[in-house]
């Protein structure tokens, strides 16, 4: 099952490679997102829970931007029956997901990165809660972003829906991980972060397990 | 001499209200060609997907066996070859490059020899390089034969095979046919006579209730 799914995610690459579906939208959406809130604030010094607030928002709408493509472009393409006929639902749904995933910690380095380099209040003080966070809330991120958009490639208004089945969904990942990259901001130690360390755990965990029981029924019909 | 065989039993297809068919019964147990016939919107493309296992069925079940073990469905799909209409491989790819990554995901060895023959015999071995979506219609359908057989496969199925295609790829495409019909079980959804006049059977689905 891992060479297949390594399989599906060579492939995804090799055509992401060519098309450029995904990558062309999330790096315009992360360059614009960024500059338009670098123009709201203008001169004004920001406090780190909002520095922190918006780094997670700007993740947010631009995995809404982009993360569905894996799902979507298959249905608009017509490949879905191909790919139905080559391999099980369990090696699609890995494939898929290995590829979000790196396409998401991709997405969420540059941003960290770029909110590290242009806002001064983005000061890192505990790196080893920043680096579990970063890594827990990418994983639980890709995970959902990419049930989701095997639930909304089927459906008709794909554009629309996306957003609004992710917001509830992502809701409880997003306020953790707000409240995580806080921490690290203002330098919390990973001891008093366990509460909120154990939610997104717990999240992934939650959300993996109900992806690979739902994926059979959503790919199938 | 393929082992292999299909079953159903008292099929039955509704979309939402409308029934599309109802108790459909038949065994494949021999090599042959099997037709399925039908006006349009007779379900002829519906009963195909749900004997490849990619559309349930809401009532009745469909049983497929190699070698009197039955398949379970996970691993159908690496038992059967398809080809229809609604099928399209990646144009972002070529034709070598499409064999080569479907081979991958379904966990099979890439046979280049048996992939250059094939491409051969369907005439596109100089376009095996070029991506698919400078391919004409015709050509498009011609690889999806090749896709539908690079994988050994026991049972074909093919929907609408000589659509889009001229003289030369009937010819190519019915040969194909006979020359599989010796050894596998073939199923051919189509309303072209000359397609269905190479079938041993024809299963009308105009006709309700009619078995193989």
């Amino acid at each position: 099952m891992i060479s297949k799914a390594f399989a599906v995610f060579n492939k995804d690459f090799h055509s992401e490679l060519r098309t450029r579906y995904a990558i062309n939208s999330l790096a315009m959406f992360v360059i614009v997102a960024i500059s338009v809130i670098m123009f709201a604030v203008g001169q004004e010094k920001i406090s780190e829970g909002l520095t922190g607030g918006l780094f997670w928002v700007v993740i947010f709408f631009t995995a809404m931007s982009g993360l569905a493509r894996t799902f979507v472009s298959e249905e608009e393409r017509g490949t879905s029956l191909t790919l139905q006929l080559v391999a099980s639902p369990s090696a699609v749904f890995s494939g898929k997901l290995l590829f979000n995933i790196i396409l998401v910690f991709c997405m969420n380095t540059v941003i960290a990165l770029l909110y590290a380099a242009l806002f001064e209040s983005f000061v890192i003080k505990n790196y080893s809660l920043f680096f579990f966070s970063f890594v827990l809330g990418n994983i639980g991120l890709a995970i959902s972003s990419t049930i989701i958009a095997a639930i909304i490639s089927k459906a008709g208004a794909k554009g629309t829906l996306y957003p609004v089945l992710s917001f509830p969904i992502l809701l409880p990942l997003i306020l953790t991980s707000v409240q995580l990259t806080l921490f690290s901001l203002d330098g919390t130690s990973i001891e008093d972060a366990k509460f909120e360390l154990a939610i997104v755990v717990s999240y992934d965990v939650i959300m993996l397990t109900v992806s690979y029981m739902l994926f059979d029924f959503i790919w199938k019909d | 001499m393929s082992t292999y065989s299909v079953e159903a039993i008292k099929i039955n297809k509704t979309f939402g209200r409308r029934l599309v068919f109802n108790d459909i019964n038949f065994r494949l147990d021999n090599p042959g060609i099997f037709g399925i016939s039908g006006p349009n919107g007779s379900g002829k493309s519906t009963l195909v997907k749900i004997i490849a296992g990619l559309l349930s069925s809401t009532k009745g079940k469909i049983t497929h066996k190699n070698s009197e073990k039955e398949i379970i469905p996970e691993k159908l799909h690496n038992h059967i070859g398809f080809v229809s209409p609604y099928l399209v491989l990646y144009e972002e790819f070529s034709a070598w490059e499409n064999l080569n990554y479907l081979s991958k995901i379904r966990g099979i060895t890439f046979d280049k020899d048996y992939a250059k023959e094939l491409l051969e015999r369907f005439l596109l071995y100089n376009r095996r390089n070029d991506l698919v979506k400078t391919y004409s219609s015709g050509m498009k359908q011609r690889i999806k034969f090749i896709f539908a057989l690079i994988h050994h496969p026991e049972l074909l199925i093919f929907d609408e095979p000589t659509s889009n295609l001229d003289d030369e790829g009937r010819e190519l495409v019915y040969n194909i046919i006979n020359d599989k019909s010796k050894e596998n079980i073939l199923i051919i959804a189509s309303n072209d006579k000359s397609d269905l006049d190479l079938c041993t059977e024809v299963l009308d689905l105009k006709v309700s209730n009619k078995d193989f």
